[in-house]
This record gives C-alpha cells, structure tokens and sequence, in this order.
C-alpha cells in the first residue's frame, strides 16, 4: 500500500546556470508532443464511446477464469505438494517461531496471564538502553517517552505486538536482504536482474498478495511478517547496492594495488565504508515495515492496525486516530534510533564525541545493569508487567478528537461538497471521460509517441509493451479511469509540492514547523483519516484523491524543499543584489534551478498516489482499486483481483519510466554553448 | 580525563554495587508473575476455540454473546480473530479457524469447504433473519411518501443525481464482498439510475449519516440486522416481491432480495471434537431485536465483553436453554 521507492538516481544536478537565452522555435520533442494532443482531441472528437473495453465490475473474462483456479489449486496441494512440505510449511514455522519469540517476549507469553517475559517497565529499560548503545541519550530519552506514552494511552500491548512483528520482519529483510544486497553491489548482472523485480514489489498493491498468501501460509503471524517482508526489503537490497556500488574509485584502486582478493575488499573495505548506507537502508525497510501495519491486520496479525481497523469497521475516527498516533510515534522513535545508529556508523564519527570510549563503555555497563533491574523487576511484580490501567488518557484523547471531527462535519460540509463538485464536474470528469472514451489503440498510439518524444526508442517499446499486457490482463477501461485519479492527484500534489517546498526552501523556520507534519502524514495509516473524509467529502473518487494527496504530498514538499534549499547561496545573492523582488527570484531563478527536484518530486508523487489507489477504492475511487479489493473479499473475483494488481503495477512502470525520462532531460533544454543560431 | 569523567569514575562503582545488591534481591524473588498464573491456570475440558471476527458490529455482537458463555460458564479459552469473510474460511482447514458466527449465503464457499473439501459443516441457524435492499434516509420519505415504491423511482433520478453517476440517479453499493444483484436490478427495473461502489460499509453508513443530518438526497444498498438502524431508520424501498427461482439468472433478476436465514458455520474437526462449546455453537440461537440490542451497545462505546454480559445476566433464562 504505502511505497518508499529507494532508487539509485543520478544525482540531482543544481550546478550554476548561466542566463538562459530566448527561444523561438519549439524543439522537435514540443512538436511531437504537440501533434500527439491534437491527435488525440481530434480522434476524441470523432470517436469517442467505441473500442473502449469496458468491463462491468461483475463480469471476467477467460484469464481472470482460469487465475481463480490459483485458490482451488493451494487447497488440494497443501498437504502433498513437495514445494510446501519442503519449502513453505518449514518456512512458515521458522518465521512464525521468530514472531513468537518476540511477542511472547514484549507483548503476551503463551503462559496462562498472559503477560509478556519483560513486562512494560522491563520493555522501556531495554528498549532505552538499546536506544543508548546504538545511539545517543537523546534517542534513548525519546525511546522512554515515546513507550510510556503508550501506556499511557491504554494501548501498550497493541503497540508491543505491532513492535514485536516490526522486529520480526526487519530482522527477516536483514536476513535476505542484505546478502541480496551485497550481491547486486558487486556484480552488475544480478543487479540489472533483480532491479524489475524490486521495482515490481514496491508497485503490487500489498492487497493482491495478502489473499493468496494467507492461503499459503495460513492467517496469523507468519504470513503477516511475510507479507512486511515482501514489501520492506527492496529499500535495503537497492541502499546495500548502492553503498557498495559508490565507495570511490581511486580508493578501490588503491585497495587492489595492494592485492587483495574479492572477499578480502568486501570484508575490509567495501561492507565498512558502505555502513552508514546500509543502516540508512534499515531505517527505510524499518518504515516500510510500520506502515504496513494495518494492511496485515486484515489476516489477523495483532497490534495496533487491529485497533484501527475495528474503528474504521464502527466509524470511531477518535479511537482511530488514538491507534494511529501511537503508530506515528513508534515510527518516529524506530526512525530516529536508526538515523543515530548510521551516524554513528559513519567512518570517523568516533573522533567528534566529547566522552571517551572507554567513559562511554562504563556509563553503558551502568545503565545496562539499571536496566536488568527493571526487566527483573518486572518479571516478578505484576505492577511493572502490565501497565496500570488507572494511568490512562486514552480515552480523553478519543472524545476529544471524535467531537472536533464532529464538529468539522457539522460546519464545513456546504463548503466541502460544493468544492467537491466543482472539481468533479469542472475537472475530474472531463479528464476521465477524455481517458476512458477515446478508443483504445488512439490512446495506446498517443501515449507510445509521447513516450517516444521523451525518452526516444526504448521507452517507446518499454511503454507499448504495458499498455499491451494492461490491455491483454482485460482491465483497459478501469485502467483509464485509476490513471486519470492518479494525474488530478499528482497534478495537485504538484502544486502543494512547489508552494509549501518553496517557503519551506526559503526559510529554516517554516521548515522545521513543517517536517513534523509532513513525518506524520507520511506514517499515519490513511485508515485514520478516512472516515472524517467520508463525513466530509462523502463515498466519491473525490475522498479518494485527497487521501492520495495527503499520503504523496509530503514526499513531493521534501524533495522540492531540499531542491531549493541546495540552491548556492551566491546565485541568490546575485539575484537579489541586481533588484529581483521575491516573487522573481522564486519564479526566475529558483524554480528553474531546481527543475530537476521538481521532475523528481513529480515521479515520486505520482509513485505514492499510485500506492493508494487500493486505500482510495475504500471510499469510492472505483477502477483498478475496486477490482483488487473485490478480489480480496470474493473468491470469485480473484482472479480479476490478481489481474488488477498486476496492471497496477504496469501503470507504474509505464508513468514511472515516463517521469523519470521527462527528468532526465528536461524539455526545456539549458542552451548550451553549440545552440543553433536563429 | 575531563571534570565529569571524574564524576563518573568515582560514582560507578557505587553504582554498579547499588545494581548487583538490587539484583541480587529480585533475583531471589525466584518464580516469575507468568510462572505463578502458569502454575495457577487449571485446564478445562474445552481447550481452545478460534472464533473468526468478521468485519461488521452485527457480527461482533453475535460473536461477543458466544464467547461470553463460552468463556465465562464453560471456562473455554476463546481467541478472537479479526478476520474478512473469504479469509476466516480458509482457517477451516488449517485449524486457525473454529466458528464462524454469522454468515450470510455464500454458496460458493459453502460449495468450496463443506460440500468439496469436507473442512467445515454447517451449525445451524443464528435465529437472525438477514434483510438486503434499497433504502432511502428518513426525511426523504416523509418527503416524498411514494419514493418508497420502485416504480417511481425514476421520477426522482434527477434529484438522486451525483458527480459520480453521469447524469442519471445514483444507487449507492457497498463493500464489494457484499451480495449485490443492483446492477442487474437498474437494467431489468429500466431504471434511469447507476450504481455507484462506495467501497466499504464504513463509507455506506458514514453516506446515510450525512444524508439524514444535512437533509441530502441519497439512496442505496443497506442491510438488516445492522446496528446504523437505531441511530438513523432507514427506509426501505420496496422492489418487485420476491418468489423462490426469480434470482436464478444473475443476468435476468427483477425482483427483491430474498430474506436470508443467516446461520453458523464451524470447523469440521471442532464439531466432531464433543467440545461443550461446540454444542453451544449449535444451540445458539437469538432474534434480530437481541443482535441490535448488543450491537447498539457497542456502538456506544460499551467493550464488548461488558455489552454481551448485560445481555447475558438479562436473558439468563434463555442462555441456560443453550446449555442444556
């Protein structure tokens, strides 16, 4: 559902540019690209309502047939197969013997009380400590709020089981991951390899692959951790690459000049200086793991998303947003312990600390002891195992938001729903109808020479062979009308995008106003926030949109943030010196310098709108969404459910392919010394 | 060494003595809190039951009453597991999955797991009656009295209009795991109108919410027993009567809904296992007025747990019936 693509990009290039000069004529791409529109309208014009393959939402077609068959196939297979008496049922009882291990340790023990080994007050201790080995006082303090809050909140079990399970599935992605990693970083091959296969995890809607494998690995645990770990560990393969991959040149050289052999530079050199990237690759998988969270508790795993979900089920957005703010905060403190981890992972970061190490040992030895008390301690006294249920604020958090969404309601819905036809009629609709009623091989054509007008023959063919399999997999239509949510979304992502990252760029203090709420939009599962969206906007493919935006718009803010804040400080200088007011140097110099942020903060915002279109077929979206959501519920949709996901995933790589291309090389061109003369 | 490291130095040994005595004292506490409710926690003969909690409060009351008597009067372990639908079947067969407690139709799961594979047999009817239809919020038919005869409907297809229908009357649908004949019903009724997924039951009730509270027109695909019901009564609209084989052809329906006798299913091994609690299951038996009773409960914010034991301490009459 929630997507962190990491990729290996080209760095962002904000180099000095020199004054752009004038130009007349548009490029040979403009020209292209124009005559692609005008096509486009035109057929539209004369042709719109035939070939365009449209499928109720009830019926299938032969593939999606013979894809249910899949169910069917896994029941009778189970006990005899070879392939899951080998493969799936040891690896299944491993995980789960993992998963257990840790619940048992900080949630519930499988013992009559059912209290946890390290009871709340043993919990904190450790978790503290940890936090202070790895990394500082400071995260370790944070580390104490942050699980006492829980407590305090009356959800500390939920968020020790949702804890425990993180733990299991980053511990599983290390196990893979990291090998994986190390592999692709050496050899380009297996790089090229697994990249479409690590792109292909992060795009498949969590969805479509929670039915089948419940099926494989029963509900429970086990398939949840499984589930995580499918949708976490691409971030750590592709940063461990990366890590290897970027250790410079001349100090591999001077490496092999010495002699060594492969394995001795991987040990001695390559896996030491690519640490930090590696942690860096943790914290995201760590990330990708908490924000599914709530996906997983639809096959049952235990811990917060439960909460949420059973609030959801009764409309409660004050339980809901009670759940979720703890799931925010345990992001926070897993984000936070793991950045201080990868500083202090970093080459030379020893030197720079004001205490000894041997200072540092003894203070650790000395808390870690004060720690074993606390566990010990809560091991015998049933005060320090469960949390006391007097100490709870949970509730007054709940009735407080529960009357503001209320309120909310109440006072702005004339507002909110004229907004909301508005944008439909006057925006969404044509743009859908634009989509879904043109012909279908019009558009294919269309979209095949855009594609070949941005990034020349490969992308072409690369673009051509999605729309074939979109078309082949029978969900064109509902494919057309998921795109064109996915476009009014980013489009508005965009726009916040460039508003907020520019005041964000331009001041420090708007900058740290917003990073934590750019952070909790981020983490917060759009569960939370749908139900005072229904209230607000109703069951529409409006709702679904801002829930699209609310996740995707925060990413788009970062990156064009950074992008203008990367800006050299003596190009704006010279800006404002030669008389610029604000509002041209924003537009004249730093806009165009960080096009390059921009085009990436476009690729990125259409990613994450597209990893909630499942999210968004909850309140109303329809398209591609609904059908894999329906494939979820009904077994004889399944099918269709699979082929949905799967065009889901080829809709991102086409537009994926297509941004990254349009970034590349910008239609704009920086004139460079061999312009043609006019 | 700095001033602080000093500190240190001098003030950790202290320290590390202080934490070892420490130590030393809770260790010789011996037994650990879960070893002592390990040793205190006789076994039944009930063991364990797995209840499927499927994702609607009608559901959960059902399920809360069960677990309840279940728990407290035959002393079962009971874990609830929230589950959707077409998943809680798929635990039958692995034993992640004893009870279902309320299950609406579903032939082609009852075909998969009772008739084929044998994992799962059918526990009886849970004395609710299920009643699927269209439904419109109250001030609308006090409004407009004869909206609730689907023959004029079409009169009111231009007030039901949305941005999501294109310019005909919207039929507001559900989750998409429900059973639904409306896009058939539109065609067959030659209804000016469009059926409209709103996606979940949460975005159907929070949609009849608003219609009633700011006066919006709105009608769709609702349900009873259902707890939204005492908040807000709905109307119903009344459709071409029912008559058994009228829905046979998917294709071909123009009639209503049947009424649905929902009933119990339970795992094969769980029934064949002689478990009280599997005898409790079959017994199981209440009206639609009980199920709305607790589900309201809930509703208003009451555990579960508390909900189905004011239910159980005022019929204690009818659940010693069950445990006979």
């Amino acid at each position: 559902m929630m997507s962190t693509l990491v990729r290996d990009r080209a760095p962002v290039h904000t180099g000095p540019v020199s004054v752009r000069a004038p130009r007349k004529r548009p490029s040979r791409r403009t020209l292209i690209l124009g005559g692609a529109g005008v096509i486009w309208l035109v057929g539209f014009l004369f042709l719109h309502g035939t070939a365009t393959l449209t499928l109720p939402a009830s019926e299938l077609t032969d593939l999606h047939r013979s894809l249910n068959q899949f169910n069917a196939w896994v029941a009778s297979n189970r006990a005899d197969n070879p392939v899951f008496q080998y493969v799936f049922t040891p690896l299944r009882a491993a995980v789960d013997a993992v998963a257990n291990l840790f619940i048992g340790i900080f949630a519930a023990s499988s013992t009559g009380l059912r209290l946890p080994e390290i009871g709340w007050l043993g919990t904190v201790a450790l978790l503290s400590w940890i936090a202070l080995a790895v990394g500082n006082a400071r995260v370790a303090l944070l580390t104490a709020a942050a699980f006492v809050f829980f407590g305090l909140q009356g959800l500390f079990v939920e968020a020790a089981y949702t804890f425990a399970l993180v733990i299991t599935a980053v511990l599983f992605s290390l196990l893979i991951g990291l090998p994986l990693g190390v592999l692709a970083g050496i050899s380009g091959r297996v790089s090229r390899v697994i990249t479409p296969v690590l792109d292909f995890m992060q795009i498949l809607p969590t969805f479509v692959y929670l039915a089948p494998l419940a099926l494989i690995f029963l509900i429970g645990p086990a398939s949840a951790v499984i589930a995580t770990v499918i949708y976490a560990v691409p971030p750590l393969i592709r940063l461990t690459a990366h890590g290897i991959r970027n250790i410079p040149e001349n100090t591999r050289e001077a490496s092999d000049s010495l002699g060594t052999t492969g394995l001795q530079r991987l040990v001695t050199l390559q896996l030491p200086l690519a640490r930090r990237t590696i942690v860096m690759g943790i914290n995201q998988s760590t990330m990708a793991a908490l924000s599914m969270v709530t996906i997983a508790a639809l096959i049952a795993a235990p811990g917060l998303g439960q909460v949420v979900i059973r609030a959801l089920q009764s409309l409660d957005v004050g339980t809901a947003v009670n759940a979720g703010l703890s799931i925010v905060l345990l992001a926070i403190v897993l984000d936070r312990v793991t950045t201080a981890a990868s500083r202090r992972a970093e080459p030379g970061a020893n030197r720079k600390r004001r205490i000894s190490r041997r200072t540092r040992y003894i203070l650790l030895a000395a808390t870690l002891l004060v720690a074993l008390v606390m566990v010990q301690l809560s091991r015998t006294m049933l005060w320090a195992a469960a949390f006391p249920k007097d100490l709870n604020i949970g509730p007054a958090i709940v009735s407080g938001v529960s009357s503001a969404s209320e309120w909310l309601q109440t006072n702005l819905f004339l507002f909110t729903v004229s907004f909301r036809e508005a944008v439909t009629n006057g925006i969404l609709n044509p743009f859908q109808s634009l989509l879904t009623e043109t012909p279908f091989y019009l558009l294919v054509a269309v979209i095949v020479v855009a594609a070949f007008a941005l990034g020349g023959w490969k992308l072409a063919a690369v673009t051509g062979c999605c729309l074939a399999v979109i078309i082949y997999l029978g969900l064109w239509s509902d494919s057309m009308v998921t795109l064109a949510g996915t476009l009014v979304a980013t489009a508005v992502v965009m726009v916040l995008g460039i508003i907020f990252g520019v005041a964000m760029g331009r001041s420090s203090k708007v900058d740290q106003l917003m990073r934590p709420m750019l952070d909790a939009g981020q983490t917060m599962p759009a569960f939370v926030y749908l139900v005072p969206f229904l209230g607000l906007f109703g069951a529409t493919r409006f709702t679904a949109i801002i829930a699209g935006i609310i996740y995707a718009a925060p990413v788009a803010i970062k990156i064009t943030a950074d992008g203008i804040a990367a800006i050299s400080p003596t190009v704006m200088e010279a800006a404002v010196s030669s008389g610029s007011t604000p509002w041209q140097v924003i537009t004249k110099v730093q806009l165009p310098m960080a096009r390059q942020s921009l085009a990436l903060a476009a690729n990125q915002g259409l990613i994450y709108v597209l990893a909630m279109v499942v999210v968004g077929a909850l309140v109303g979206a329809g398209g591609l969404g609904y059908d894999v959501v329906a494939g979820f519920v009904q077994s004889s949709l399944f099918g269709k459910g699979l082929a949905a996901g799967l065009a889901i995933v080829f809709l991102g790589i086409l537009l994926d392919r297509m941004t990254q291309a349009a970034a590349a090389n910008p239609i704009r061109k920086v004139p460079s010394g061999k312009s043609p003369a006019h | 060494m700095s001033k602080a490291g000093l500190l240190l130095k001098r003030t950790i040994p202290t320290l590390a003595g202080t934490v070892a005595a420490a130590l030393l004292l809770a260790g010789c506490g011996g037994a650990t809190v879960n070893q002592a409710a390990a040793a205190g926690a006789s076994s039944t003969p009930c063991g364990t039951v797995n209840v499927a909690l499927n994702a609607w409060v009608g559901y959960t009351a059902n399920a809360a009453v069960y677990s309840y008597i279940a728990q407290n009067k035959l002393g079962c372990t009971v874990v609830q597991k929230d589950l959707s639908e077409q998943i809680s079947w798929q635990g039958f067969g692995s034993g992640e999955v004893d009870v279902i407690m309320e299950n609406w139709g579903h032939e082609d799961l009852a075909k998969q797991y009772i008739t084929d594979q044998k994992v799962a047999v059918d526990a009886g009817p849970t004395g609710n009656e299920g009643h699927i239809g269209w439904y419109v919020p109250p001030w609308m038919a006090q409004k407009y009295p004869d909206i609730l005869d689907s023959k004029n409907l079409n009169k009111y297809a231009s007030i039901l209009a949305t941005s999501e229908s294109g310019g005909k009357g919207q039929v507001l649908d559900g989750d998409p795991a429900f059973v639904t004949n409306d896009e058939a019903l539109v065609k067959n009724l030659g209804l000016d109108y469009k059926v409209v997924f709103s996606g979940s039951e949460a975005a159907l009730i929070q949609s009849f919410r608003t219609a009633e509270k700011n006066k919006t027109p709105l009608l769709g695909y609702f349900y009873e027993p259902q707890w939204f019901l005492s908040e807000v009564p709905l109307k119903k609209v009344s459709l071409p009567a029912y008559t058994p084989g009228c829905d046979s052809d998917a294709e071909k329906v123009a009639c209503d809904y049947p009424d649905y006798k929902l009933n119990k299913v339970m795992a094969k091994k769980f029934a064949d296992s002689g478990s009280p609690a599997a005898k409790l299951l079959k017994a199981f038996s209440w009206t639609n007025a009980d199920q709305n009773s607790v589900a309201t409960d809930i509703q208003g914010g009451m555990k579960p747990d508390a909900a189905a034991k004011k239910w159980v301490d005022a019929h204690s009459d009818v659940v010693a019936a069950w445990l006979k």
